[in-house]
């Protein structure tokens, strides 16, 4: 089994894993982070939306050994010292989630959007959200959150 | 109101724990030890089992034990059961074929269960189920309601001729025809309300374990009514005693209904921990749940709806066809008859209805309660067949409404078909609905959008649910195999902050909080000292779980009563200590005082001397710990008036919608931001519904087409609207907090205000739902067609 290494919430972490492992696999099953969630089994529902070297990527969609020495930020990883990220801050505000399943990968899908689109309209945020399905929300909530938190996200 | 007391929108205590990644879902669960399953899946819809042979299975690396229908059949492992008995027209009971948790001779659908494979990780486990070999005699498979009925339908199930699980009625016949005599207008609508599955985000999941030391069994399992589990388990499918079973529902992601009902994998998984020796954890993939999580509504109906000239309803005639699959799941039964029929009054005073419901299987997933529940297809029938009445009386569908609903000064209103709504006032949400979209000026929104060639519609629902099955007794005569009671109990720790314990439970409802803010100004304690707790059965005394919108208006009720017993101890206690008469001794805000003088002591205090009784009354037992049952003493009737407003292009038939205005009345509200929530959620399954989703069946093979979300169409965010939600109140007038419910209003409300603004917009007498794009142009097509042709 090869050992793949990479940096998950800024710590350095190695784990020898079969070469089929997907990154969501090494995360929750390997690392014991298990913020990160399995949704579906098509890369769609994007519950397991994480950040590789500062984009968001569903973590179903990639094996681990493909991310050698890679960045890696989770759910986990955004809170700092109990403080929670200013997108963090805005779902709870806002009551942007219910069961919270979805969650962990909507926020991470938030932050890349937002930073890549700094001015993003309801309407570019709704189109930028199609990669993350929530069925409790409505969503409504999720994208006044989002629209919120933009101001606050570099 | 203080800012975490009843009225205000208080944060959520959970949300720290999701929004971090700390939530407790069971997959995140790991016991020592653990094996992992996955389960051989029948691919075809109807086939007899000629052999199953795991040798090659076995052999694989990392499998550790296969076991099949038979050796389940062996073990004497009992059927899943239906829990609610239906009497048909003639009063025979509803056919219950034998429903085993995993195939012995037939398969009924694709996905039936027909082996699990233990192995040591999840993906052995799922490479040995490749090599479980299963010999089929393929069978002919019927998947519609319509065909199963037919002479030459396949059989399904040996003791069920014709695939016909009940033939039930409700209303007086006569009474209906009688109307229809009377009538100026009928107006008729054949209507399908398509087949749903109900996706919460977190798929199924269960972890069985046992332990030999104390013979004793735990199930971790995603679950909305952990305490319902346990008792199937125990009452019915594997005969263990309830003292030996501990069943854990930690954080579940969303239910829907779906979480309710007792399946095949945490059956099998908590029988096999046993035979295996160690834990064993199963968590389906989509596609599984796809397969075979209960799916909802599935109903082909005719209506008719009787009318006199002025457009007051003099009766309404329903005949529905309800699909049960090819099993019927745990209350599979319930949902198109007593939480079906009795809603056809809805909001109206109409004097006489009469509904027909035939259940039949199907080779297809079983049919159970999804968000909604029964309500949903009730007030899609009624609804709709209003907006045809109205259309071809040219008759305004607000007015027509309105000159139907039930007047504010007749309730307690009794209903023709069982039910008695204790308050509303449908007027008022109808009018606060109109005004907030700006019904008035519609016309001038129409013309601009036709200007733009464009087609604008508006439609309206006004609808009313029953939540809260209850009371127990009533429910029982009718058919119910459970009680509709609530348990909830509050425990003071010796420091004087609270444990709450409730016996219903949350995937997504926020009952940590909405519980909290409950009981925080009964007893003074702030908010962040309660902790509530449940979806544990060795932890909550017992509990019947959460569905129909029950919690709060049946839980809630359970809490109050245990706050009071509380108070009443804590004055004994208080009296005590104060050294004054027990009937002198007032509580507020978390003191108990001395009437007129200013002696107090805080509750804190009274619950230390409770737990550290060294000056404490001879006759009070010590402890600050009580708990409290309730039974409501009715349904309670959230109701509202919906609006939608679209634009359809009629060159590609996407419909755009504009507005969306959403006026309820949940009686007394204690948290609005969690509410409003409920009201965003609900719609968008409702939105769903009316136009993305649907279960499609291939009719000839039976094979199950939408598996996948590349293929069942989820509602996304650039779907949906934001939405316009206000509230009006009629408090509930048999339980103590006003309290009505609202979890499930918006799914029920939204399908028919979307489908009749599309069909306004395209000036139709119906369209199907989903109203994907292609039906949508279709119609287009034609209604220009049939205006050219004028």
């Amino acid at each position: 089994m090869p050992t793949v290494s990479m940096t998950v919430n800024g710590k350095s972490v190695s784990r020898d894993v079969e070469t089929r492992t997907l990154l969501v696999q090494y995360i929750r099953e390997h690392l014991g982070l298990t913020g990160t969630h399995v949704g579906c089994d098509t890369s769609q529902c994007g519950a397991c939306v994480v950040h590789i070297d500062g984009r968001s990527v569903k973590s179903c969609t990639v094996l681990a050994v493909q991310l050698q020495g890679a960045q890696v930020t989770t759910i986990e990883g955004l809170a700092k010292d109990g403080k929670l990220h200013p997108m963090q801050e805005a779902f709870r505000e806002h009551h942007g989630l219910q069961c919270g399943f979805c969650t962990p990968g909507m926020v991470m899908s938030a932050i890349d959007l937002v930073k890549r689109n700094p001015n993003a309209s309801e309407e570019t945020i709704r189109h930028g959200l199609e990669g993350n399905i929530c069925r409790c929300t409505g969503y409504h909530n999720i994208v006044k959150a989002i629209q919120a938190a933009a101001p606050h996200i570099k | 109101m203080t800012d975490t007391g009843i009225g205000a929108p208080v944060r959520r205590k959970e949300d720290f724990r999701f929004l971090t990644g700390k939530g407790h879902y069971t997959d995140d669960i790991n016991r020592p030890g653990q094996t992992y399953a996955y389960f051989v899946r029948s691919p075809h819809a109807h086939a007899k089992i000629k052999k199953v042979d795991t040798k090659a299975a076995l052999a694989s690396p990392g499998v550790v034990a296969i076991f099949t229908g038979a050796d389940l059949a062996a073990a004497k492992v009992g059927s899943l059961i239906c829990g609610w008995a239906i009497k048909s027209r003639d009063g025979s009971p509803h056919k219950a074929p034998p429903h085993p948790p995993m195939a012995v001779d037939t398969v009924r659908h694709v996905g039936d269960h027909v082996a699990v494979v233990i192995a040591e990780t999840y993906a052995q486990a799922k490479d040995g189920a490749e090599k479980v070999a299963v010999d089929y005699a393929l069978m002919p498979a019927v998947v519609s309601v319509s065909d199963a009925i037919g002479a030459k339908a396949p059989q399904i199930h040996a003791d069920v001729p014709k695939n016909l699980c009940f033939d039930w009625e409700l209303g007086d016949k006569a009474k209906t025809d009688e109307g229809f005599a009377k009538a100026a207008h009928v107006a008729k609508l054949d209507l399908v309300n398509n087949r749903l599955i109900p996706n919460a985000m977190e798929p199924r999941a269960a972890i069985g374990e046992y332990d030999s030391g104390s013979d004793s069994h735990t199930c971790y399992v995603t679950s909305q009514n952990p305490h319902l589990l346990k008792l199937i388990f125990c009452a019915f499918v594997l005969g263990l005693p309830e003292h030996k079973v501990r069943v854990v529902a930690p954080d579940v992601g969303g239910g829907f209904g779906s979480k309710i009902f007792c399946y095949t994998e945490e059956t099998v998984v908590t029988w096999a921990a046993k035979h295996v020796g160690r834990p064993i954890k199963w968590t389906a993939e989509r596609s599984e749940s796809f397969q075979s999580d209960a799916h909802g509504r599935d109903h082909v109906t005719h209506a008719e709806l009787a009318l006199d000239k002025d457009g007051k309803f003099l009766g309404l005639r329903v005949e529905t066809l309800a699909n049960m699959g090819a099993y019927l799941s745990s209350f599979a039964t319930a949902v198109p008859t007593y939480l079906y029929a009795p809603l056809l009054c809805g909001q109206y005073a109409t004097p006489a209805v009469y509904c027909n419901v035939k259940a039949i299987f199907t080779n297809t997933a079983p049919v159970d309660a999804y968000r909604g529940a029964g309500r949903p297809e009730a007030t899609f029938v009624l609804e709709r067949i209003i907006d045809v009445a109205a259309r071809e009386m040219k008759i305004d569908p607000a007015e027509l409404r309105r000159k139907n609903f039930i007047s504010p000064s007749a309730f307690p209103y009794q209903t023709p078909i069982l039910l008695q709504y204790d308050s509303g006032n449908y007027g008022v949400s109808l009018d606060k609905a109109l005004q907030m979209i700006d019904y008035k000026n519609f016309g001038k929104r129409r013309a601009e959008s036709e200007g733009r060639g464009k087609l604008r519609g508006i439609g309206l629902s006004s609808y009313i649910e029953a939540c809260g099955i209850a009371p127990s007794a009533a429910a029982g005569a009718l058919g119910a195999g459970v009680g509709g009671w609530e348990s909830g109990q509050v425990r003071f720790n010796p420091t004087g902050s609270v444990f709450v314990f409730t016996g219903s439970h949350s995937h997504g409802q926020g009952h940590e909080t909405t519980f909290a803010q409950l009981v925080s100004p009964r007893l003074g304690v702030p908010i962040e000292n309660i902790e509530v707790v449940h979806g544990d059965t060795a932890k909550v005394p017992f509990g019947m779980g959460t569905y129909g919108s029950r919690s709060l208006a049946v839980g809630g009720p359970a809490l109050v009563r245990a706050c009071d017993k509380i108070v009443a101890k804590g004055k004994k206690i208080a009296a005590h200590l104060m050294e004054a008469a027990v009937e002198d001794v007032e509580f507020a805000a978390g003191n108990f005082k001395v009437s007129g003088t200013d002696k107090n002591v805080s509750i804190a205090q009274v619950a230390f001397a409770a737990y550290v009784p060294h000056n404490y009354p001879a006759d009070v037992e010590p402890g600050l710990d009580e708990t409290a049952f309730y039974d409501p003493l009715n349904f309670t009737f959230p109701a509202g008036t919906h609006i939608a407003e679209v634009e359809i292009d009629p060159d590609t038939g996407i419909t755009k919608i504009v507005d969306w205005v959403a006026v309820d009345d949940f009686g007394k509200v204690i948290n609005p931001m969690i509410v409003e929530g409920q009201v965003h959620g609900g719609i968008a399954q409702g939105v769903g519904q009316a136009l993305l989703e649907a279960c499609v069946y291939d009719k000839e093979t039976g094979q199950l087409v939408t598996g996948s979300y590349n293929d069942y169409c989820m509602p996304r965010a650039d779907d949906l609207p934001s939405y316009k939600i206000a509230t009006t109140e009629t408090a509930c007038t048999h339980n103590s907090l006003g309290v009505k419910g609202c979890g499930e209003a918006g799914a029920i409300a939204a399908p028919p205000a979307l489908i009749n603004a599309i069909v306004n917009a395209l000036g139709v007498a119906h369209i199907d739902m989903p109203a994907t794009p292609e039906k949508v142009w279709r119609a287009a097509q034609q209604s220009k067609n049939k205006l050219a042709a004028e």
